[in-house]
Formats: C-alpha cells, sequence, structure tokens
C-alpha cells in the first residue's frame, strides 16, 4: 500500500534508548498540555478512586507505624541503660514489653505495605488492560486514511511501551508520592521531637547534597548524552555494514568500514567511561555527606547526652531517622519527572484515541450479495488524499455486469487508489460509485465490501493454521469447502506435502511457505468467501514462474462470471480485458479497449510500445 | 570464554589496584561502628567529651579516606569496563569484517548485529557493576560477621538467621517468578505481534468484515497478560514489606539480646550500636551478592555469544601464494564443473555447471526460484566458494587472486538495492572513492538516474539516509547500478537488477547499457523473458542444473523449461513473431 508521507511524526529514538548506566536515565519527555492530560488521566481512573483512597489509607497507616518503631527501639535501649546503672538492675519485663510492641508495629506496618500494593498492582493492570482494549478497539474504527498517514510501529509502541509506561510509574508514583510525603513529615516530627539542634544538623545536610548532586548530575548528563549519541551511531555502523556485507565486500569497503568503526568506537570509549565515572561518584559522595552527618550526629548528640538533653536511645533512633530521610526525599523530587513521563505516554495515547474515526451508519440500504448482478458505475466521480487536491476529476464509467477491468500505470501511478474507493477504504469528495444502480455511499460499509473478493500482491496472511487462513471470508465453512477451495487455487497439493497439512502454522517468521504460495492461499481465500465481485493484484517479480502460471490460472478462474477490477502487470490479462483504465499521478487519464487505446496512440500507447522497442 | 579471557589479560593489572581500594572501603566501613560503639562506652556513658571530640574527629577522617577510595574504585572500574569493551568491540567488528557469507549465513546478520551492539553493551554494563558495587559485598558481608563475632558471637545467630531468611526469600521469588517472566515477555511479544498483524492487514480484516474476531483474539491476549502480571506482581511485591519486616526484627532482636549480654558485663552498651550497623550491612552485602547471581548469568549468555563469533574463522582465506591480473583484464569468465552446495546441507544448490561468458557479450541467467540462478553470480565474487570444480578469470582460478583484486574488476549490483548513509555522489563513488565528479555523472546518466537527481533538492550531494530509506526503490536499484558503473570494472554481475524499475526505465537503461559498456562481461539473472530475450547466451537452470542454453529462439525450440516460462509472459503473436 502507498504510504503518504504528509504528516510524518517525529521520531522516538528506538535504538540505544534506556541503555547505559543504570540508574542514570535521559532526560524525560514532556508533554504538550501536562495538567489537561493529567486530568483525562484522573477520569480514567474514576472507577478506582474508591480503591484508591483505601491504598492511600494503607499506606499512611503503614509508614506511620514504620515512623514510629526507631523511636521505640530507642525507648529499649534507654530502658537498659537506665537498668544498667540503676541498683535494682535490669527490668527484662518492661524490655519484653517493648519488644513485643516492636514485634506488633513491624508486623502491622509490613501486613499494610502489602495490602496496598496488592491493591495497587490489580488497579494498575486493569488500566493496563482497559487502555489496550481500548486501542485495539480504536484500530477498527479509524479510517484507512489514518494508517496511510501513520506509522504502524507508533501504534505497536502504544500499545506496548506507552501503556505499560503509565501502567508501572501509576503504580509506582501514586503510592510512593503518598508514602513520602507523610515519611517526611512524620521523621521531622519525630527528629524534632528529639532535639532541635540535631534536627538542624539534618537539615542542614540536605541542601549541601542536593548542590553537589546537581553538580555532579549536569556533568554526566552532558557525557550521558554524547554516549548514547556515540551508541546510536556504533550501532547504526553495524547495522549498516553487516546489513550490506556482500556490497561492502565486492566493493572492498572493508577496510574503510573498519576505520569509521574505530573512529566512532574511540568516542564511544571516551564518552562512555566519562559517564559511567561521573555518574558513578553520586553514590559515594552521597554516602560520604550521610557519613557526616552521621558523625555530627553521633559528636552533638554525645554532647547534648553528656549535658542530659538526650538519651542513648534519642541518638540510636535519630540515626535510624537520618538514614531513613533522604530516600523520601529524592524520591519527590523525582516525582516530577516521573509524571511527566506518565503525562507524555498517556498524550500519545489520548491523541490516538480522539482521532477522528469512520461515521457510524445508520438507516442504510440493504443489498444481498447473493442477487448483486455486478454493474459498477463511476458517475463524475472526484476523489483526493488530501480534499482539497483532487487526483482523479470527474471520471465517469460503466462497467456491465461479468466484465474484465485493468488498472495499468507505472509504479506509484495510484493504482490501489481504485481498490480504496471501490472497498470504501476511502469516501469520494464528490459524484458517485454505484453498485446495481444503488450510490454506494448509501450501503453499509460492511456491506459494499461483502461484494468484493480481494486478491493483493501484498499477501496478509494471520498467524494461525492455514485452514483458519483460508476459511477467514467464512469462519463456519466446512472442512471439505476449504479443501475444495485449496482445490480451485492449486494449493491443496501444497498444503498436502506439508507435515501438518492444512494445520501447519503460518507465522512471520517460518519461511517454509513462499511468496507465491502464500498468494495462492489467499486466492482460496477469496474463493471460498464466494464474493461476487472481485479486486485482483498481479504478483510481480517475487513469484517464481511454475507459482505464476497456477496463480493465473487460479486468478482466471476466480474471475470468470465475475466483475472484476486486475491491477495488471501481464500483457495477457491487460489485452484480454473488457476496459482498460490507465493511470498516471494518480487520475485515471484514459480509458478504453486494448485496441482502442493503441489506436489513440496516448500514454497508454507509448506505455505498451516502450517495453518491446528494444531491438 | 578463553577469547574473552584473552582480550582481559591487559587489565589484570588495574583489577588488583581496584580489588585493594575495594578492601579499602570495606575496612573503612567496617570500622566507624567500633568509633560510634567508642563515642558511647568512653564518650557519652563516662561523661568525657574529649573522648567524643577525638573519636569523632577520627571518624571524619575515616569517612573521608573511604570517599577517596570509592572514588577511585569507580574511576579505575569505569576505565576498565569501557577500555575492554572498546578492543572487544572492534575485534569482533574485525573479525566479522572478515567473514564470507557462509559464516553470515550460519549466524544470520541480525545476529551479528545484536551480539555486536545490545550483547557487547550488556557486558560493559554488568562489568561495570560488578567492578563498581558488587565485588565490594563478599568483603563487607565476611568483614561484618568477623566484627560481629569478635564483638559478641551470639549476635551472630541473628545474622545468619536474617540473612537465611532474606536469600530463602529470593531464591523462592525466582523459582517462582523468573519461569513467568518468560511466559510474559511470550505474551508482549504476541500483542504486538497482533497489534501488528491489525494494522498491515487493515484492508484484508476489513475487506472480509473480520474487525470484530481480530478484536477477540487480541482481548484474549490481553487478558491472559493482564491476570498473569498481576499474580507475578503480587508475588514480587512481597519482597520489600517482608525485606523491612527482617531488618527491622534484626534490630530489635540484637537490643533485646543484647540486654541479656550488657546485664551480665560481657558486652559495651555501645556496641549495640555498632552490631546494628553490622547487621545491616551483612544483609545489604547479601543484597548485592544476591544480584550478582542474577546480573552475571546474563552477561555470560552474552560473552558466550560474543565468543562464538571470536571463535570462527572465516571459511574463505586469502591466497597462501597469490598469482596477480594485469590491470586491464579481458573478463573472460569460465565455470568448469562447477558444484555448490551450503554448509551442512545435503541438497546441492548447483551441481555440474559449465559455461563461460565472453567479453564483449551479454550472458543471461534464467529459471525459477531456488534454480540457483543468484548462487551462480555470487560465487563469481567469492561470496561463497565452489564445493567442486573451479570458476576462471581469464584462464586463471579465482582462489588463486587477492580478494580485494578480484572485486576491482567486478561490478556487483544485488537483486535488493542497498545503499549507505551519505549523499548521492558518496554512493555512487563507493567502489572508487577517488573518481571525478564528471565521471559519477556519467555513471547516473547511463544508469537513467541523472534526472531524478537533478529533481532533489541538492542534486548528487542529496543526503541518503540509512538503507536509503528517503528515496523510492526503483531510485535505489539505479543508484546501485551507478555505483557498478563508476568503477569501470570488466565484469558486470546483474542479480534481477531491473525488476524494481518499469518497462519503460528498463528498457531505456538496457539501450544506454548496450552503449556504454559494450566491451565488458555482462552476465545477467532476469525474471522478466522481455529482459533478457536478446542476449547472446542464455542459459537456463531448473533445480541447479543447466537444462539449456543458447539464444531465445534456439532455445524455444530446443527448451521445454524455456518455453514454458516464456509462454507465462509472453503474448502468442510475440512468440509467433520471434519463430
Amino acid at each position: 500500500m502507498e504510504k503518504k508521507p504528509m504528516e510524518q511524526q517525529p521520531k522516538r529514538p528506538m535504538m540505544g534508548f534506556g541503555r547505559g548506566p543504570i540508574g542514570m536515565g535521559g532526560k524525560p519527555e514532556k508533554p504538550r498540555h501536562f495538567k489537561k492530560t493529567m486530568i483525562t488521566v484522573l477520569k480514567y481512573l474514576r472507577p478506582y478512586w474508591l480503591y484508591m483512597g483505601f491504598v492511600a489509607l494503607c499506606a499512611i497507616i503503614s509508614t506511620s507505624f514504620a515512623i514510629a518503631s526507631p523511636k521505640v527501639l530507642g525507648n529499649m535501649t534507654d530502658e537498659i541503660i537506665n537498668g544498667l546503672f540503676s541498683p535494682k538492675g535490669m527490668n527484662f519485663d518492661n524490655i519484653a514489653v517493648i519488644g513485643f510492641w516492636l514485634i506488633g508495629l513491624y508486623a502491622i506496618s509490613a501486613i499494610f505495605t502489602y495490602i496496598q500494593s496488592w491493591i495497587m498492582t490489580s488497579i494498575s493492570q486493569k488500566i493496563t488492560y482497559k487502555f489496550r482494549r481500548d486501542i485495539s478497539e480504536k484500530i477498527a474504527r479509524l479510517p484507512l486514511r489514518y494508517f496511510d498517514r501513520h506509522e504502524n510501529g507508533d501504534i505497536v509502541s502504544h500499545i506496548t511501551n506507552d501503556v505499560e509506561t503509565i501502567s508501572q510509574n501509576l503504580n509506582q508514583s501514586m503510592t510512593q508520592l503518598i508514602t513520602s510525603v507523610v515519611m517526611i513529615i512524620g521523621i521531622l516530627i519525630m527528629m524534632l521531637s528529639i532535639s532541635w539542634q540535631l534536627t538542624l544538623i539534618a537539615i542542614l545536610i540536605l541542601p549541601t547534597s542536593m548542590i553537589i548532586i546537581t553538580a555532579i548530575v549536569k556533568r554526566s548528563q552532558r557525557y550521558y548524552t554524547k554516549q548514547q549519541a556515540a551508541l546510536g551511531e556504533i550501532d547504526g555502523h553495524i547495522d549498516e555494514m553487516f546489513s550490506n556485507h556482500a556490497i561492502v565486500k565486492t566493493f572492498n569497503g572493508e577496510d574503510r568500514a573498519i576505520k569509521t568503526f574505530d573512529h566512532i568506537n574511540k568516542k564511544l570509549h571516551n564518552s562512555g567511561w566519562k559517564s559511567q565515572f561521573w555518574s558513578g561518584l553520586m553514590m559515594p559522595i552521597m554516602q560520604f555527606i550521610s557519613n557526616m552527618g552521621y558523625v555530627a550526629v553521633a559528636v552533638v548528640g554525645g554532647w547534648l547526652a553528656i549535658n542530659g538533653k538526650v538519651t542513648i536511645g534519642d541518638i540510636q533512633a535519630f540515626i535510624q531517622y537520618m538514614s531513613q530521610f533522604t530516600q523520601p526525599i529524592s524520591q519527590t523530587a523525582n516525582i516530577a519527572n516521573v509524571l511527566q513521563a506518565t503525562a507524555a505516554a498517556a498524550e500519545r495515547i489520548f491523541d490516538f484515541l480522539d482521532a477522528n474515526e469512520e461515521k457510524i451508519e445508520k438507516d442504510r440500504e440493504e443489498i444481498d450479495p447473493e442477487s448483486v448482478k455486478g454493474e459498477v458505475t463511476f458517475d463524475k466521480v472526484y476523489f483526493g488524499y488530501d480534499k482539497d487536491q483532487p487526483i482523479i476529476k470527474d471520471f465517469t464509467i460503466q462497467i456491465k455486469p461479468k466484465q474484465n477491468v485493468a488498472i495499468v500505470g507505472p509504479t506509484g501511478a495510484g493504482k490501489t487508489t481504485i481498490v480504496n474507493l471501490l472497498m470504501r477504504f476511502y469516501d469520494i469528495n464528490s459524484g458517485s460509485i454505484k453498485i446495481d444502480g444503488v450510490d454506494t455511499n448509501t450501503i453499509n460499509r460492511h456491506d459494499v465490501r461483502q461484494l468484493f473478493g480481494m486478491v493483493l500482491q501484498d499477501t496478509w496472511l494471520f498467524q494461525g493454521t492455514i485452514a483458519e487462513n483460508i476459511a477467514y471470508g467464512k469462519p463456519n465453512a466446512t472442512h471439505e469447502e476449504i479443501v475444495d477451495a485449496a482445490k480451485a487455487a492449486h494449493v491443496d497439493h501444497l498444503i498436502n506435502t506439508l507435515p501438518k497439512g492444512y494445520n501447519t502454522i503460518i507465522s512471520e517468521t517460518a519461511d517454509s511457505i513462499s511468496a507465491g504460495e502464500k498468494q495462492l492461499l489467499t486466492i482460496a481465500r477469496a474463493i471460498l468467501a464466494g464474493a461476487p465481485m472481485l479486486i485482483l493484484d498481479e504478483a510481480t517479480s517475487s513469484v517464481d514462474t511454475r507459482t505464476e502460471l497456477l496463480i493465473q490460472s487460479a486468478m482466471d478462474k476466480l474471475s470468470h462470471g465475475r466483475t472484476s477490477f486486475v491491477i495488471a502487470h501481464r500483457l495477457s490479462t491487460i489485452r484480454n480485458a473488457d476496459v482498460i483504465l490507465v493511470m498516471r499521478d494518480g487520475n485515471i487519464i484514459e480509458h478504453g479497449t486494448h485496441q482502442g487505446l493503441l489506436d489513440k496512440n496516448g500514454y497508454y500507447a507509448e506505455l505498451y510500445n516502450s517495453q518491446f522497442s528494444h531491438s | 570464554m578463553r577469547q574473552l579471557v584473552k582480550y582481559f589479560k591487559p587489565y589484570v593489572f588495574l583489577l588488583i589496584i581496584l580489588i585493594l581500594f575495594v578492601w579499602g572501603q570495606s575496612f573503612v566501613n567496617l570500622s566507624l561502628p567500633d568509633y560510634m560503639s567508642k563515642i558511647i562506652t568512653n564518650g557519652i556513658v563516662k561523661k568525657d567529651l574529649t573522648a567524643v571530640w577525638s573519636n569523632g574527629i577520627a571518624m571524619l577522617l575515616l569517612t573521608l579516606l573511604g570517599g577517596v577510595f570509592t572514588i577511585f574504585v569507580g574511576f579505575l572500574a569505569a576505565r576498565i569496563s569501557a577500555g575492554y569493551t572498546l578492543h572487544l568491540r572492534e575485534a569482533v567488528f574485525k573479525k566479522v569484517e572478515g567473514f564470507s557469507l557462509n559464516e553470515f549465513n550460519s549466524f544470520s546478520s541480525s545476529s551479528l548485529i545484536t551480539r555486536s551492539t545490545n550483547d557487547m553493551q550488556q557486558i560493559q554494563n554488568v562489568m561495570a557493576m560488578v567492578l563498581r558495587m558488587a565485588l565490594l559485598g563478599p568483603f563487607m558481608g565476611v568483614g561484618a560477621i568477623i566484627k560481629a563475632y569478635q564483638l559478641a558471637p551470639s549476635m551472630t545467630w541473628i545474622m545468619a538467621g536474617a540473612i537465611g531468611v532474606m536469600v530463602s526469600l529470593i531464591i523462592m521469588l525466582f523459582i517462582v517468578v523468573i519461569p513467568k517472566f518468560t511466559i510474559i515477555q511470550k505474551l508482549v511479544d504476541k500483542l504486538s505481534l497482533q497489534t501488528r498483524e491489525m494494522l498491515t492487514g487493515v484492508r484484508v480484516i476489513r475487506a472480509y468484515n473480520n474487525d470484530e474476531t481480530q478484536e477477540a483474539k487480541f482481548n484474549k491476549t490481553n487478558l491472559e497478560s493482564t491476570k498473569l502480571n498481576i499474580f507475578v506482581n503480587r508475588v514480587m511485591t512481597l519482597m520489600m514489606p517482608i525485606m523491612t519486616l527482617v531488618m527491622g526484627l534484626a534490630s530489635l532482636g540484637v537490643v533485646w539480646l543484647g540486654a541479656y549480654l550488657i546485664n551480665d558485663g560481657s558486652m559495651q552498651v555501645g556496641s549495640l550500636f555498632a552490631l546494628m550497623q553490622y547487621v545491616m550491612q551483612t544483609i545489604f552485602a547479601f543484597l548485592m551478592i544476591s544480584m550478582m547471581f542474577i546480573m552475571v548469568p546474563r552477561a555470560a549468555v552474552s560473552g558466550r555469544r560474543i565468543n562464538e563469533v571470536l571463535a570462527t574463522e572465516p571459511t574463505i582465506a586469502e591466497p597462501q601464494s597469490p598469482v596477480h591480473l594485469p590491470d586491464k583484464i579481458a573478463g573472460l569468465i569460465e565455470f568448469n564443473k562447477v558444484d555448490f552446495g551450503y554448509e551442512g546441507s545435503e541438497q546441492p544448490v548447483l551441481s555440474n555447471i559449465t559455461f563461460s561468458a565472453l567479453p564483449g557479450q551479454m550472458t543471461a541467467i534464467i529459471g525459477g526460484t531456488g534454480s540457483g540462478k543468484s548462487t551462480i553470480l555470487n560465487l563469481i565474487p567469492r561470496l561463497y566458494d565452489v564445493s567442486d570444480g573451479s570458476i576462471s578469470i581469464d584462464g586463471i582460478d579465482i582462489r588463486k587472486l587477492p580478494q580485494a583484486e578480484l572485486h576491482g574488476h567486478i561490478g556487483y549490483i544485488p537483486q535488493k538495492a542497498s545503499l549507505f548513509s551519505g549523499t548521492v555522489g558518496s554512493n555512487i563513488a563507493y567502489g572508487q572513492p577517488d573518481a571525478e565528479d564528471k565521471e559519477l555523472e556519467k555513471a547516473a546518466e547511463t544508469a537513467q538516474a541523472k534526472e531524478f537527481i537533478k529533481n532533489l533538492p541538492d542534486g548528487m550531494d542529496n543526503p541518503i539516509s540509512q538503507a536509503g530509506s528517503n528515496i523510492s526503490g526503483g531510485q535505489k536499484q539505479r543508484l546501485s547500478i551507478a555505483r557498478a558503473l563508476a568503477k569501470k570494472p570488466e565484469i558486470y554481475l546483474f542479480d534481477d537488477s531491473f525488476s524494481a524499475l518499469d518497462f519503460k526505465t528498463d528498457s531505456a537503461l538496457r539501450t544506454a547499457l548496450e552503449k556504454e559498456i559494450s566491451k565488458s562481461t555482462l552476465i545477467i539473472v532476469a525474471q522478466r523473458i522481455s529482459t533478457i530475450m536478446h542476449a547472446d547466451k542464455i542459459v537456463v537452470l531448473d533445480e541447479g542444473k543447466i537444462v539449456g542454453s543458447g539464444t531465445h529462439r534456439e532455445l524455444l525450440k530446443q527448451s521445454s523449461v524455456y518455453r514454458e516460462i516464456a509462454e507465462s509472459q509472453l503474448s502468442e503473436r510475440e512468440l509467433r513473431e520471434e519463430n
């Protein structure tokens, strides 16, 4: 099918993305309308609002209990120290009471954490499911125009990557946001309750580490970007050289290829180790700063303890709080990025889901495929892929039942346009196409399509058995019917030579079936569907001559007694056609019989003569 | 793995230094808790502020030292892993450039690409991680246990318990979950396959009104994937709460057990603090070690794949004592009883092929798919070597010639035109990098490419994107022909190179070629009879054997296979005219 490159979507980098040192991502993509998209996401989540409230509650409970535990453990230490200095000795009963309390705290916190992630998992998975279902249903409702103008890869990436991004981020950031905020507030309160002086130390440490880390990240980001660029370049070079190995060899290009490779490889090495080194600095420096805080708390805490302002248990609790403090803060700092990536992915999906659909058709003329005679009339048809640039202008022709129509023209002349219009894959701008006198615009699209059997050169088969593929247009066909159709298409013999016969699975990768044989299967499929009219696309070069003979004979059998439109490459088909439509630059510039067109000495005559002009 | 180890040798010394630094790092990390415990025991409990200060300063200095060690470890890890992959990458690329198509077939070119890109990167990443982080694990784990044992032997039981629970949890999770991950990956592939199917088949699906069936199929996979994901995630999220629980209980255990030990007088109060640290350090060490157990096997798979490439020797090698051709050759090609079969396949592709292609003549090869006609062309530039018999140019066996010299006399135009990223000009000049602009233009003109190049925004300097995706198939084919013409070789091999062209361009091109390269040897493989019916000699192949040879007219009379092909493509009138 011809792709219209008018609305090229900006491509996202596919290669080299998401690799590199762990823990260092590139900059997140930015959505165009953050707020609007997030509101739409929230609407999508509406059925789960209640559950999410409950998740939030669980997160608050589990975090609160987690925050309480260091303080309680500190009490235990104090109890020990008190016992050490009191004449009564240690009170093991008190210690045991605190111990059991703590076990309770830990257990409850763990249980609520798990309940929360249990629920959140099913929410995010159900959303993934719904997004995917909506996208797949949307595919069925979009007009062909959409697919001709967009890359298939983009749509596949909505279903896989974008949906995955949303569900994972929702799952993570939702609960993280809540726990982080509760953690920060809770820990601050606990710290303050122990000592404001120590809290001051802990808080002063934060900006110091933030500043240093920002400086490092900036630096490492620079090398990381360079590294990713070099990585993309080297992957591209390898891909190019390995895929064209025969050319590289026969044109003596090996040494040049190696030279280029060495050059890129050095670049990659240079940026690679620097990027790795700088991003690796983050951890030790953060650890160093937190160790400094640890020392400061030990010293200042010691001084406070000697003065009786805090207990040893307090210092112990404080050190635990400090170590838990940085994680929620860096998580909240990162949440903006996560939300932005989520919004960017969601925006792409919503753009897709909001694309214009085919109009729903109601109250349409009924047409019975059984009684259709097959008279096709084009009446003053205007059509253009862009509404204001018609390529077919004022085209009128009447095709009688059972006539054979050949469509000819050079590559790129827009021969598939006729298929698009007959099948109502595209609607015409003005004029009408009539079948047995009924305007196809007044018939339901599905009913129009039922009237045509279609065999395209692009032989689409789905992953499934051969039998299922043949029965694609008539799912309730019996096995005998399937075999009869295969016999009529000269493919029964071939199928029987396969080890699993009609149950052989056809897949993208298994190359047990050649291109020509695939076309025979699509002919069998059309034969079984038994539509009153036909659209055929003759094979060109990829088919070997013997199979081509079989295809020809099967196509002739199929088109006999049916109105048929053939995108023709073979001269015999063209010459034997009742009507020839000659296409050039999208328009139908001539039509008539072979002899009539030759006598006219126009474009067709030129086209025809050029083939045998060679002496 | 022998090849991989070979390339690591220059880094052994750096690795030893790195290990020393890692040891220093763990030494510092394990000493800090000692000082903390001294601050408590000697300072706070005894109300001695100078002890607090002196120990505090010692801690600070140690921390600084540890930081420096860590930075050195990071530096060395980055240098080693990046440097190692630099050399390994280079070695693999050079190796592959020397491969013949035999090796490309047995690996498949896409596999060779992933081996030198993804697998290589995988090794670099894992190596950096292991050197920087995971190596510390064993040092820390063992050290912390020893330290704890010195303070209070009974505490090691708490550590053992915590580690035992964690390790068995991890093992259990992975036994349950890892197999499911493979299934999930398959389902993801299936989802994208089914989406792709819906998109590529959109016309057929709609023609047969099968949107709903297609959707139902997709939905089934979708549901399956959702259910499995819920299960896996629910198991995986067990990890976090249980880990927190274990760590909490371990600290509690230390303090609780510590109460009894302190009461006995067998332990100092300050040691409580140190022990709590040691427990945490041991747990983290074991987490790092188990991480290594997950990562290293994956990298090992990549390593094995790269090793396979490096261990493969190309089957087509340069001759031991090469014979040289004169600068200008006649270009007589002779096949003498040539047999050919792909490695490991029993069915020969070609058997007993004998024919000659004369200079100044056009020799055409025709036959059905799988008849071996493209293979004949591939044998001439030694993309493959014959299994038996010989091929000679001007009477010299091609296996005696240096490959670069042989290739210099051949202009090869493959069936699928493939271009390189660069410009139109750089592509035409690919076989003759020092060609002058005028020569390139002349080649483009003969290849019928002049017209469309003129219409490109930048003409000869117009950029060509990778694989030539920004120009049409017919244009690519013409540039690929111009590329061969610019080399001005004595021998041209056209592998069905006209099929992407429409009839008009096809015939114009043939007329131009005949004028320009009338002295060269032309071998053309074709599907269309009209392309080759005027050849000086037509060789008809069927299932790897020559079943006829002669002119069009002779073959129509003598060869039934040829007649069959001709009848399917030409009209009766044309057949009659020819007779």
